[in-house]
């Protein structure tokens, strides 16, 4: 392999790594309030990039419009879907609330195949992301380039969040002991509801990014992106923002690794996560930068 | 400023609460006292709003406050420290302190002021997370942390659970300087010993009725009391 090979696969790892970081947050942020793993989160993922099809293609408006809509419909069905199957099972036992998800995810597949049928659609290009820079004889698209920063950014856009303000101290707050937050009068609902906003945003912007690599839109397109990222979670540390951020990028880069070193293992690409999830629960089950969980009888 | 009349509440499908009156004057202490399973922390919760109570009533200020959401009930000036502390481990001491206050609007700083002066320990372990804290700490923080919301009534939920006698005392202490700085309190303990020489009145409840009231000092003599929760009483 060339050096200018190794280059361009590096930052397809990076690239590839920081669009599952963005999912992965998602995860871990209603893991650690909910304790439930929101099996939709990948269909969200799958409506967003629906909806900027239709929004580029159908009524023809500039991306960054389209995009602005696109990441409000997404928190808007994201949350609709917390008030719809989870908030009822609030106090019912978490595999219930689970089932729920799992339904919730079917649902949307489902409804998907039904209203956009089953016939890929092309994402929109969006000409300032799909443009290629060259470095030397190293050749990238933009949107290669802008993903890890933009999912850098709004890594740090979270953590100020969560840890700087007052809603996030409830949500920290929340995630450790519901009763007790209530009796400091914090609105519980309102913490979730803010959790999912902040998930399915990263989301709608992670689906942008990632039909300007992958640019075929199909109902079925969040299942796998959405299994690796909750791996991607698991690896990090469920719960843990930063380390859903690092699970991400450790994940893609395997995976582009694998593919470009031992190019006959390139069928097994969707495996790497799943191997890597079952060393995980065998070696570190609280992941990387997971904190022990110790219940207290 | 508190009345209960008839208040009734089922739990986890049994009743544990059977129609008690209690009355909690401006400025007292009063105590419940009884053994586990009496009922005590349920009425304190089903007045607080975390469990829905079947029937009777509870008057906060004139105001029935049965039913109503937790949230608002906190906002009218009533907190419970909750029993086994419950301090949020992943937030800083400062944190625990200000999520206290999430209702308030202002005066926030003065008030973590006001409780770094009732508990100088918590002040020197400001930047701390509160799941280091040792034991009879954690107690205080809860306790600072349901007076950052400028309560008019607390309730305390066994503050003395866990603790080392010498712990315990200062607790006790505590609780009668809150007093004195104006908060009536309502304390549920299973140490009636400490309990009912700190509170101007006091109710015994046994498997979810009272079985006696009284001053705190009158219970405190009374044969049967000695006998069930002091532990004192002379064998003949």
């Amino acid at each position: 392999m060339t050096f200018e090979v190794f280059m361009q696969q590096l930052a397809n790892g990076i690239s590839i790594g920081s669009l599952y970081a963005l999912l992965a947050i998602g995860y871990t942020m209603v893991y650690g309030i909910l304790r439930l793993i929101n099996f939709a989160h990948g269909d969200i993922f799958m409506m967003s990039a629906y909806f900027m099809v239709f929004g580029m293609v159908t009524f023809g408006l500039p991306w960054y419009v389209s995009a602005a809509i696109v990441i409000v419909a997404a928190v808007a069905l994201g949350v609709l879907i917390e008030k719809a199957a989870y908030k009822s099972l609030r106090d019912a036992p978490r595999m219930s609330i689970m089932i729920s998800a799992i339904g919730v995810s079917f649902l949307l597949e489902n409804l998907a195949t039904y209203l956009f049928t089953g016939v890929p659609k092309g994402f929109p290009d969006i000409d300032i992301l799909t443009r290629a820079i060259s470095f030397g004889n190293v050749s990238l698209s933009v949107a290669t380039l802008v993903t890890p920063v933009v999912t850098i950014i709004l890594l740090f856009v979270v953590l100020f969040i969560t840890n700087k303000t007052k809603i996030g101290m409830a949500m920290r707050a929340v995630s450790k002991d519901f009763e007790t937050a209530r009796l400091m009068g914090i609105n519980i609902n309102r913490v979730i509801s803010t959790t999912f906003v902040i998930g399915s945003a990263l989301a709608a912007v992670g689906a942008i990014l990632w039909g300007s690599k992958y640019p075929s839109v199909i109902p079925l397109m969040g299942v796998m992106p959405g299994l690796k990222c909750f791996i991607a979670a698991v690896l990090g540390g469920i719960g843990n923002t930063t380390g859903a951020v690092l699970g991400g990028f450790i994940l893609g880069m395997s995976e582009i690794m694998l593919v470009s070193f031992l190019p006959s293992l390139t069928g097994y690409r969707d495996a790497i996560a799943f191997i890597i999830l079952i060393i995980v629960l065998i070696v570190k089950p609280t992941g990387l930068l997971g904190e022990k969980v110790t219940d207290k009888v | 400023m508190l009345k209960i009349n008839d208040l009734q509440v089922n739990y986890g499908g049994i009743s544990a609460v059977k129609g008690i009156n209690i009355h909690v004057p401006e400025k007292s202490i009063v105590t419940l006292i009884g053994a586990n399973g009496a009922g005590k922390s349920t009425t304190l919760r089903a007045i607080a709003g975390l469990v829905k109570a079947k029937s009777g009533e509870i008057a906060f200020q004139g105001e029935n406050i049965l039913g109503m959401d937790t949230i608002d009930i906190v906002a009218k000036g009533i907190t419970l420290v909750p029993e086994g502390r419950r301090v949020f481990a992943n937030l800083s001491v400062l944190e625990n302190l200000k999520i206290g206050a999430y209702l308030q609007k202002d005066g926030i700083d003065e008030q973590i002021l006001k409780v770094y002066d009732l508990f100088p320990r918590l002040k020197e372990r400001s930047w701390q997370l509160a799941g280091t804290l040792s034991g009879g700490e954690q107690q205080m923080l809860a306790v600072g942390r349901a007076l950052m919301a400028k309560p008019k009534l607390i309730m305390m939920d066994e503050p003395s659970l866990g603790l080392a006698p010498l712990i315990v005392n200062g607790i006790f202490d505590i609780i009668k300087e809150i007093n004195k700085l104006g908060t009536t309190i309502l304390l549920i303990e299973q140490n009636a010993n400490k309990a009912l020489k700190v509170a101007d009145y006091g109710y015994v409840l046994e498997t979810g009725n009272i079985t006696m009231e009284g001053k705190g000092l009158d219970l405190l003599q009374d044969e049967r009391v000695k006998e069930a929760y002091l532990g004192t009483s002379k064998a003949k």
